[in-house]
């Protein structure tokens, strides 16, 4: 890959995304001060002490965000990796296998997406015990069928393809065709969709945390630091802002990236033909 | 036309089956997963006696399938049972609270449906001109952004600063429908936003594919008028699609309420539910749920229905 | 300019953008100093291969340029205007007034929302051409000239309710209703089959006769256009070949690459005598998709060891569900087969693999054949991995072996298949089924997506390696002419059935049954007036009966 292809909007994501991850891994040394140490009155303005102000209980609200993004990056990184080992190994075992398996699976996932995520999402957790693990799961396997579907259609259109079928007759097993014929023509699209998997987990565990059935405090997450802050908004303090604008630059910035890959993807059937 | 009745009818039996389906995973969701109602409800603390007896209360010691059908047999009849916390009628609260979230809904649909669709028009006539890439900029931003941060800026910038709406979107009954709409706007507006750009990114893709098909260029061929093309071939044909667009996103719109309703404290069935899900109040979490996957589905259907009305090929069988 | 051509295209250039993803953007010449005139209702034939340039030079006549094609010099004048210096308005009336086009899939062309008759109508309304009243019932002649079935109603119908051959007819009517001047045809019946070209053929030269229209036809297949044009331009790569009268190019063509088309289909092969017993032998089958009906009907075929079976036929006539009962994708539901003597498993999953080894199959398209992701020396490597057991070095001097069977370089073995050409794609697919050593190979339309030359090559190359490596084929094809080029015995397939079967002799001589005469009168052959012939002959022997 030459690296003068890759675009401005790209750089912008790459860069942007880089800057949370490295925040996320160091955050211990990084941040200026204790994770949940009171250092100052409540919702100070922006100082050089502070750069980011202070919030509703006094804590430094910068350092809040390092290890905020720290809690929400790896609880929405877990998330998405249950969801996609999950979606795509059915999604592709759906579409090799064909018959019962194929119907029983897709039926099943039809049935989990004709309830919202978030509204099934809420009705787990309502009987599901608050921790960690529960919220990944529930996550993880509700947005599978996501990838379940995205990985199914990908394998049926490759499965169909006449080297599909010539592999299939030269009398390869499944195993063969799956990780040899099939996956490499579907990885790009793949790749590009665990970006916006990425990100949708983001924004559904910060959506939960706001609505204070995500992470619970003490521990630090962007979803959850909207919520304390948000009283502060009808007097004018726009704490509550900051960690829902980080949100919203790690979306913008892991979008930019997605759509680099789409876009240089080169689809199977070549260009158009044209006499 | 008797093979698209018999298609509607398919599709109609089919989102009630699915319907009923949704009932049982709802059910199964909140019974049989390993939390303890009773327990959740008293907390750690709770003497044995008090849990068995609260347990004998709720009916938790009959078996799932009973409880199942005498839930399904009330839902039927319009009871929807009676909420732990409070002890009130659960089909009474979401009666009031469901009118005020479909009023807010659909405030926001009137407002995004033709500004989706109209934002998707004029990107399609500019393809890659610069309107074109401006609409899809900020829509890939717009698309990005998490509910609250829209709700709050609108609540800093237009309620707090400029205080020219009410930061807290209050309703009650017999208020004036004007006053009532003046305090939604703030959170239609927000949902407007959420929904938007997807919206508008999937009307362009679908009008996209349509104006690339051959008869558009036969149409063009003929030394047609470019608003004529527009108007008469492609918009025909792009009916069906683009209204599965919207109906999607309405769908989407109504999962959105919920983060919205609370962001401004709005009396509506996802503050509700909100409400009662940390209070682990399964009945109305359940009812909430179902009514939630109820309009999902009927959406749905709906979109359904027109892709089968609009389909010439199913109208004017061989 | 002479004094009476109404069409003038001066030096024409055209190029197209291609943006390959991740790539910058580059330009690409496709059409260079192309010129021509054509005087009022003469028909201009233009014909080349694929990459030819012909469309994109048919449509600068309606300055149209289709994707990223953009004519970037020259000029092409109609009635005495430079028609790319006109703006949008100026074109609106150009276009669907004086020049009109048909295009290759009327089935795509037409707009599946409206009835046939407000389509075929609404240029000559938008122009303001006649009234409503006029214009339908300018339709109706036309779609009586044109030969339509029930022409007062078939109007009325939506584009999915007639079939492919009526479709065209009418996309054909709609380009007439105007009366333009002229009207550019592009690739108007290659999408048919035989028998109904040769109907969308005589009805579009009937009525350019009647109206008088001037035409570009624009074609792959000398054959046809020798039956409709008065001159033709023979184009290769953007340039022009040659130009002259139909019968001096067909007759007497003066440079080397027109001979050669003249002449393509020059292969002969002398048919072999069947031998005592067959390699397989197909018996009475029967077979369907699903519960859907029934696809086959009872039909048997040998295929003998060294020698080629053709199964020719149309769309839907079961040729290549043929083939899919033989490969065992698509296991009989009664019939059996019998391999060297013995029966064959029906269903492919439960076979031994000695026998899928000694069944290759070649496609129709070498493009989805291959993974894009795999390297030629993967793709060949592959099966003497699998079948033998040939790995490493041994494998990459076997790969090479092979390569020099199908006539390619032996660098060839680290691209991928999109860095080869279609012909080059088609061989490698040869070579994949070569690499199994079976005993037959099915060819499923092997050369029907190739340009004629380039097919011509494959068939020489399939001959050749029959010969050395005696292996046997079944060949599915629905060209009559490779058909005759290659086969030893024939088996004609029509509506699922067996219309013909025998050797090459007997099925091409006649007393022929119905569905084979017609279908081997119906293939165009390359001689002018050939089409009035068949369909003088036709007429009389239909007056007869």
């Amino acid at each position: 890959m030459d690296i003068k292809s890759i675009p401005v909007s790209a750089w912008l994501g790459i860069i942007a995304t880089s800057i949370f991850v490295l925040a996320a891994v160091f955050a211990p040394l990084i941040a200026p001060y204790g994770m949940s140490e009171i250092v100052g009155d409540v919702w100070e303005p922006m100082s050089s002490e502070h750069l980011l102000g202070t919030d509703n209980l006094g804590r430094d609200l910068l350092t809040r965000m390092i290890y905020g993004a720290r809690t929400t990056l790896t609880i929405a990184a877990l998330a998405t990796l249950v969801s996609f080992t999950l979606g795509s190994f059915l999604g592709m075992f759906a579409a090799v296998i064909g018959g019962w398996s194929d119907q029983l699976l897709s039926r099943s996932v039809d049935l989990l997406m004709s309830i919202p995520t978030l509204i099934f999402a809420l009705v787990v957790l309502s009987v599901l015990p608050a921790n960690i693990v529960t919220l990944i799961f529930v996550m993880g396997i509700l947005d599978a069928t996501r990838v379940f579907r995205l990985s199914r259609a990908v394998a049926v259109d490759v499965n169909v393809m006449d080297f599909v079928e010539a592999a299939k007759l030269r009398g390869e097993g499944r195993i063969w065709i799956i990780t040899r014929e099939i996956l490499p023509n579907a990885l790009s699209t793949l790749v590009a969709e665990l970006g916006l998997r990425f990100i949708f987990a983001v924004l559904f565990l910060s959506a939960l945390s706001f609505l204070g059935l995500g992470i619970q405090p003490p521990e630090a997450d962007w979803g959850g630091m909207v919520k304390e802050n948000k009283d502060g908004i009808i007097f004018g303090i726009p704490a509550a802002l900051i960690p829902a604008g980080a949100i919203a630059v790690l979306a913008i910035s892991i979008n930019l990236i997605a759509d680099w890959i789409l876009n240089r993807t080169t689809d199977l059937k070549g260009g158009r033909g044209d006499s | 036309m008797s093979l698209a009745l018999k298609l509607i009818a398919q599709r109609i039996s089919l989102g009630i089956l699915m319907l009923f389906a949704v009932s049982i995973l709802i059910f199964v969701g909140t019974q049989i997963l390993p939390g303890d109602v009773a327990q959740s409800i008293l907390g750690q603390s709770a003497t044995p006696e008090s849990l068995a007896n609260l347990r004998a209360e709720l009916g938790l010691n009959e078996p799932a399938i009973t409880r199942y059908f005498a839930w399904l047999a009330g839902i039927a009849t319009g009871d929807l049972g009676t909420a732990l916390t409070s002890g009130q009628s659960v089909s009474e609260a979401i009666g009031l609270r469901l009118g005020n979230t479909l009023f807010l809904a659909t405030v926001a649909a009137v407002m995004s449906v033709p500004t989706a669709i109209l934002l998707g028009l004029i990107a399609v006539r500019f393809k890659n001109r610069w309107p074109d890439k401006m609409i899809s900029g900020a829509t890939l931003a717009c698309i990005s952004l998490p509910e609250f941060f829209i709700g709050y800026l609108l609540i800093l910038v237009f309620g707090v600063k400029l205080g020219w709406f009410p930061t807290v979107a209050t309703v009650y009954e017999g208020m004036p429908f004007g006053d009532r709409l003046q305090a939604v706007v703030l959170p239609a507006v927000t949902l407007t936003l959420v929904v938007l750009a997807h919206m508008m990114r999937m009307t362009r893709a679908a009008i996209l594919n349509v104006m690339q098909s051959a008869y558009i260029e036969t149409a063009e061929l003929k030394g047609l008028a470019a608003f004529k093309i527009i108007w008469k071939h492609a918009l025909p044909n792009a009916v069906s699609p683009v209204v599965n667009v919207v109906m999607l996103n309405l769908a989407y719109l109504i999962v959105g309420v919920v983060v919205v309703e609370v962001i401004f404290v709005y009396p509506g069935m996802g503050q509700y539910l909100v409400d009662h899900v940390a209070k682990r109040d399964v009945p109305v979490v359940q009812a909430c749920g179902l009514v939630f996957a109820a309009i999902y589905i009927g959406l749905n259907l709906v979109a359904d229905i027109v892709s089968v009305l609009s389909n010439p090929r199913l109208r004017h069988p061989k | 300019m002479t004094a009476d051509a109404f069409l003038d295209i001066r030096n024409l250039k055209i190029g197209v953008s291609v943006r390959e993803p991740g790539k910058p953007a580059r330009d690409i010449t496709i059409v260079e100093s192309v010129s021509t005139t054509l005087a009022k209702g003469k028909v201009l034939g233009l014909i080349g291969e694929s990459g030819a340039g012909k469309s994109t030079i048919g449509l600068s006549s309606l300055a149209y340029g289709r994707g990223g094609v953009e004519i970037t010099g020259g000029e092409v004048f109609v009635n005495g205007r430079d028609i790319l210096t006109l703006n949008r308005q100026g074109l609106n009336q150009l276009r669907g007034r004086e020049v009109c086009y048909v295009s290759q899939s009327a089935a795509a062309g037409f707009n599946p929302a409206h009835r046939l008759i407000d389509q075929v109508i609404e240029a000559t309304l938008e122009h303001g051409l006649a009234t409503k009243a006029e214009a339908e019932a300018r339709a109706v002649d036309l779609f009586k000239a044109l030969s339509l079935p029930d022409p007062e109603n078939i109007g009325s119908r939506y584009p999915h309710q007639v079939s492919g051959g009526q479709l065209q007819r009418v996309m054909t009517a709609m380009a007439l209703c105007p009366q333009p001047d002229l009207i550019v045809f592009d690739e108007p019946t290659t999408a048919l089959d035989v028998t109904t070209q040769i109907d969308v053929l005589a009805a579009i030269k009937n009525a350019i006769r009647l109206t008088g229209v001037a035409a570009l036809y624009i074609t792959h297949d000398l054959a046809v256009v020798a039956q409709v044009a008065d001159e033709i331009m023979v184009l290769r790569n953007g340039k022009k070949v040659e130009h002259g009268s139909t019968q001096q190019i067909i007759e007497a063509p003066q440079e080397d690459y027109t001979k050669a088309l003249v002449s393509v289909r020059s292969i002969t092969h002398a048919a072999q005598d069947q031998t005592e017993t067959p390699l397989i032998s197909m018996q009475n089958i029967v077979a369907g998709y699903g519960k859907g009906p029934k696809v086959l009907h009872d039909v048997s075929v040998d295929i003998f060891a060294g020698q080629t079976l053709a199964v020719v036929g149309e769309s839907g006539s079961g040729k290549s569900t043929l083939a899919r009962v033989l490969t065992g994708l698509l296991p009989a539901s009664s019939g059996q087969i019998t391999f060297e003597g013995r029966t064959l498993t029906p269903v492919q999953a439960n076979r031994p693999v000695d026998d899928l080894r000694d069944i290759q199959m070649i496609y129709q398209m070498a493009d989805t054949a291959m993974n894009p992701r795999q390297t030629v020396a993967t793709i060949i490597g592959r099966p003497l991995e699998f079948y033998f057991g040939v790995k490493g070095k041994e494998r990459d001097k076997q790969v090479a072996a092979l390569l020099e069977k199908i006539e390619l370089p032996a660098d060839t073995a680290k691209r991928y298949p999109a860095e080869l050409s279609g012909g080059q794609k088609q061989r490698v697919c040869i070579a994949r089924a070569l690499a199994a050593n079976p005993k037959v190979i099915i060819c499923d339309e092997v050369t029907s997506a190739l340009d004629p030359l380039v097919a011509d090559g494959i068939l020489k190359l399939l001959l050749d390696l029959q010969a050395r490596e005696n292996v046997a084929y079944l060949f599915i094809t629905h060209d009559i002419a490779t058909v005759r080029a290659i086969a030893d015995s024939i088996a004609v397939m029509h509506l699922g059935k067996l219309a013909r079967y025998g050797s090459k002799s007997d099925v091409l001589a006649p007393p022929f049954d119905d569905y084979t005469d017609l279908l081997l009168s119906s293939v165009p052959e390359m001689k002018i007036g050939w089409l009035e012939g068949v369909t003088a002959a036709r007429k009389m022997e239909g007056a007869g009966n």
